[in-house]
């Protein structure tokens, strides 16, 4: 077949499954719009590259393929960059097919030139120019390879425009050949009947379940796993959903605002039982005092998380699905074989306490200013474990990640390695185009929101209906809580304003449908009419009271021993600090704050 | 801290050098030196990485290294086991009077002279990197105009491949 460099990367696209792709055009990518025309596949004119690129995480998110972005050289992809590198943190599998000054300008500065595959080069899983017209194909076979196996990953191709427009004879490849590249599948049979052995032995297991799991399509094997062993289990912010939080072996998130629980079963735990999750410091908080008497088996598709932060005990590297299949397994035939169990009785009784004297504590008053938790909380009951909740970053993502309640793998899509502001519109659009049949509701706090907002436009031309609720508190509402906790209350360059942007208004701009609450009791009529509209992008702006903050807290390089509970604790045990004004929001400096209350030299 | 020496078999394609030596930098690491060529398979090539680090960093940044699509396989050398070499080009200082003696260390060291002019002599070393080592220490007080080293390459003892073993056919893709 005689055609286009650009018609082989479109065709090609097409080959791969692709339904939808994701982008912006430009000069140097121009060819390969012209085939786009002709083609199935629909293209989704973002506002700007970042969003493009987020869409497609999105969209990968919550149908579990590969999300695609197209952008043109220099501008277009160097605003794909945080995209990438969010992707990249997140292992969501994304390929991204850019243009670049033709071969003969390359590497002379010409407009809009950028060497986008070096500076994507650390933040990709791999990237490739493309500079013979006849690779094209194999090019964009092999970033599917790459970004959808193994860990997934972005994967850039970068192709020169006289290499879109050379003509070709173009035939598909049937596979890769990639002799650096054969990811890890079935784990070690002697490591798996290590790890059941390992979960035979503990009296106090804990599953520490992480976004590999959601990666891996892993959840009902995991499900089968804690039916078969009654071990406990925490999800991570990336693994929200893996097991239904309904699930009575679910104890909740770890980590920095996990629930307390959760928290303090990892702590206290005697096994600890990863499976796709990386003793990320946000999770072990000061690693040194992590969970001291644990022993670690750890699954991972990835050999380099392996030991990276945690001394291991039984490392298994393969796919999450197949080797919690091969534990269970193991396990059983042991049970079989004679092996006793270590009875868990006493386990979950702690656990059960833990888990009654220590909720999530906030409190609505009736008469008071509108919390943020009553909002989100309201919104996870309206869709009662239904649909996808996409989150920006900040104190909203953590309440979220908290309150709203997941009962299902890929209904929670937020940034969780890079947290980048900016993420929840567009990765809301992306998901809501995946999965059109689904509710799709974007919670973004509104720093967040105005750093991506104009593809408000994009929702509204592409009828995109995405519920966008703002938790609106005027405010980067965690930045000054840090501020508040270990900056003795001196705000600096936290405040935006309620009426700047109007976020009504802006809605009606955009042709959306704008709603504003302000009112405890108004939250649920607000929720209703929001998703009675159906048709067309709503945006509620919520606004809601600035001094909340987020609770649970172990401040950042702590130990997880001392995780506070609430503001009212956090103030009581700073005041038992050398002195300072504790004792009141804003009164506790850094200088009286006890020492695991510091903030310190960690991120 | 101590040194390792990395033999990193890769597949030859553009901007490979350039991945590896990122991923040492953006990890904290400082190679010591890199030397790269071809090997005797086509589209291989082999670069040998002598770097400063601790044991359990080492070991990280190798399954980094592991993870680029274009390395085929990473062998950390032990010292004992392998010849290294060095090749150094040393331009000294010359008179009438200190030629003998450079010559004589030239000798010593089982090296070469590859070009003479009035006021200077260029000497070829090959040999281990303590070899070079001591070889310009004596060459430093007659005044060494330019020095240049190619990095430590290092190859396995015995008939063993580095080549043998998993996987490591190469085809070339179309």
């Amino acid at each position: 077949m005689d055609i286009t460099g650009a018609e082989a990367v479109i065709k090609s696209l097409e080959l791969e499954g692709v339904e939808v792709v994701f982008g912006h055009p430009g000069g140097a990518i121009l060819p390969a719009y012209d085939p786009i025309l002709d083609s199935p596949i629909r293209h989704v004119l973002a506002r700007h590259e970042q969003g493009a690129g987020h869409m497609a995480e999105g969209y990968a998110q919550a149908t579990g393929r590969v999300g695609v972005v197209v952008a043109t050289s220099g501008p277009g992809g160097t605003n794909l960059v945080t995209a990438l590198a969010d992707a990249h943190m997140d292992s969501v599998p994304v390929v991204a097919v850019t243009g670049q000054v033709p071969t003969g300008a390359v590497g002379g500065d010409a407009f809009q030139e950028a060497d986008i595959s070096g500076i994507t080069m650390p933040v990709t899983k791999h990237n490739e120019m493309v500079t013979d017209p006849a690779r094209i194909a194999g090019a964009i076979k092999e970033a599917f390879h790459i970004a959808s196996s193994g860990r997934p990953g972005p994967v850039l191709v970068d192709i020169p425009k006289d290499v879109l427009n050379a003509r070709i004879d173009f035939s598909y490849p049937q596979r890769v050949s990639l002799p650096g590249y054969k990811p890890t599948v079935r784990g070690h049979s002697k490591m798996v009947r290590d790890a059941a052995a390992e979960i035979v032995a503990a009296r106090r297991p804990v599953v520490y379940a992480g976004g590999g799991v959601i990666k891996a399509g892993a959840h009902d094997e995991l499900a089968r796993l804690v039916e078969a062993t009654g071990m406990p289990v925490v999800t991570t912010l990336m693994a929200r959903g893996a097991l239904p939080d309904s699930h009575p072996r679910h104890l909740g998130m770890p980590g920095m605002h996990g629930h307390w629980t959760a928290i303090t079963a990892l702590q206290q735990s005697d096994l600890i039982v990863a499976l796709g999750a990386r003793f990320d410091d946000r999770v072990t908080g000061n690693l040194a005092a992590f969970a001291p008497h644990a022993r670690v088996v750890h699954v991972d598709v990835d050999p380099a998380e392996i030991g990276k932060n945690r001394q291991v005990h039984v490392p298994i590297v393969g796919d999450c699905r197949v080797v919690i299949g091969q534990i269970l397994e193991a396990y059983e035939s042991a049970v079989r074989g004679g092996a006793c169990p270590a009875e868990l009785a006493a386990w979950w009784e702690t656990l059960r306490g833990w888990r009654e004297a220590h909720p999530l504590r906030w409190q609505q008053d009736p008469d008071g200013s509108l919390k943020p938790q009553t909002v989100i909380k309201a919104l996870g009951e309206k869709l009662a474990g239904d649909g996808i909740v996409v989150v920006g970053v900040g104190q909203h993502q953590m309440w979220a990640s908290q309150l709203v309640g997941f009962e299902r793998p890929r209904s929670w899509i937020n940034s969780g390695g890079l947290g980048t502001m900016g993420f929840c519109v567009p990765a809301a659009i992306g998901a809501k185009v995946g999965r059109p049949d689904a509710p799709v509701v974007a919670i973004d706090g509104d720093g967040g929101f105005q750093m991506t907002l104009q593809e408000l436009a994009t929702a509204r031309l592409e009828q995109v209906p995405v519920v966008f609720c703002v938790i609106n508190n005027g405010t980067l509402g965690m930045v000054r809580q840090w501020q508040e906790l270990f900056y003795a209350g001196r705000y600096s360059a936290v405040d935006l304003s309620w009426d700047c942007p109007d976020l009504v208004k802006l809605a009606e701009a955009y042709g959306c449908v704008g709603l504003r609450c302000e009112r405890p009791e108004d939250v649920a009529s607000t929720i209703d009419k929001a998703f009675a509209v159906g048709q067309v992008p709503v945006l509620v702006d919520f606004r809601v009271d600035r001094e909340e903050k987020v609770f649970p807290m172990v401040p950042a390089g702590a130990s997880n021993d001392d995780v506070v509970e609430s503001a009212e604790e956090w103030y009581a045990k700073a005041s038992t600090g050398a002195g300072g004004s504790a004792g009141e929001p804003g009164g506790a400096g850094a200088g009286s704050l006890p020492p695991s209350m510091h903030e310190g030299d960690v991120v | 801290m101590g040194m390792h020496t990395l033999s990193v078999l890769v597949e030859d394609k553009p901007g490979v050098l350039a991945r590896v030596a990122g991923l040492f930098s953006r990890r904290g690491f400082n190679i010591q030196s890199l030397a790269v060529g071809p090997t005797e398979a086509e589209a291989m090539s082999r670069m040998t990485i002598v770097v400063d680090a601790a044991r359990q960093p080492l070991e990280q940044v190798t399954k980094q290294l592991n993870k680029l699509i274009h390395i085929l396989k990473i062998v950390e050398l032990d010292h004992g086991a392998v010849v290294e070499r060095e090749l150094a080009l040393v331009k000294v200082a010359s008179t009438r009077a200190t030629r003998g003696e450079l010559i004589e260390i030239a000798d010593v060291f089982r090296s070469k002279i590859v070009d003479v002019d009035v006021d200077s002599l260029t000497i070829e070393a090959t040999g281990s990197p303590d070899k070079l080592g001591a070889m310009i220490r004596l060459l430093e007080p007659y005044g060494i105009r330019e020095l240049v080293r190619s990095g430590m390459i290092a190859i396995g003892r015995g008939s063993r491949s580095i080549t043998e073993g998993r996987g490591l056919r190469l085809e070339r893709s179309a």
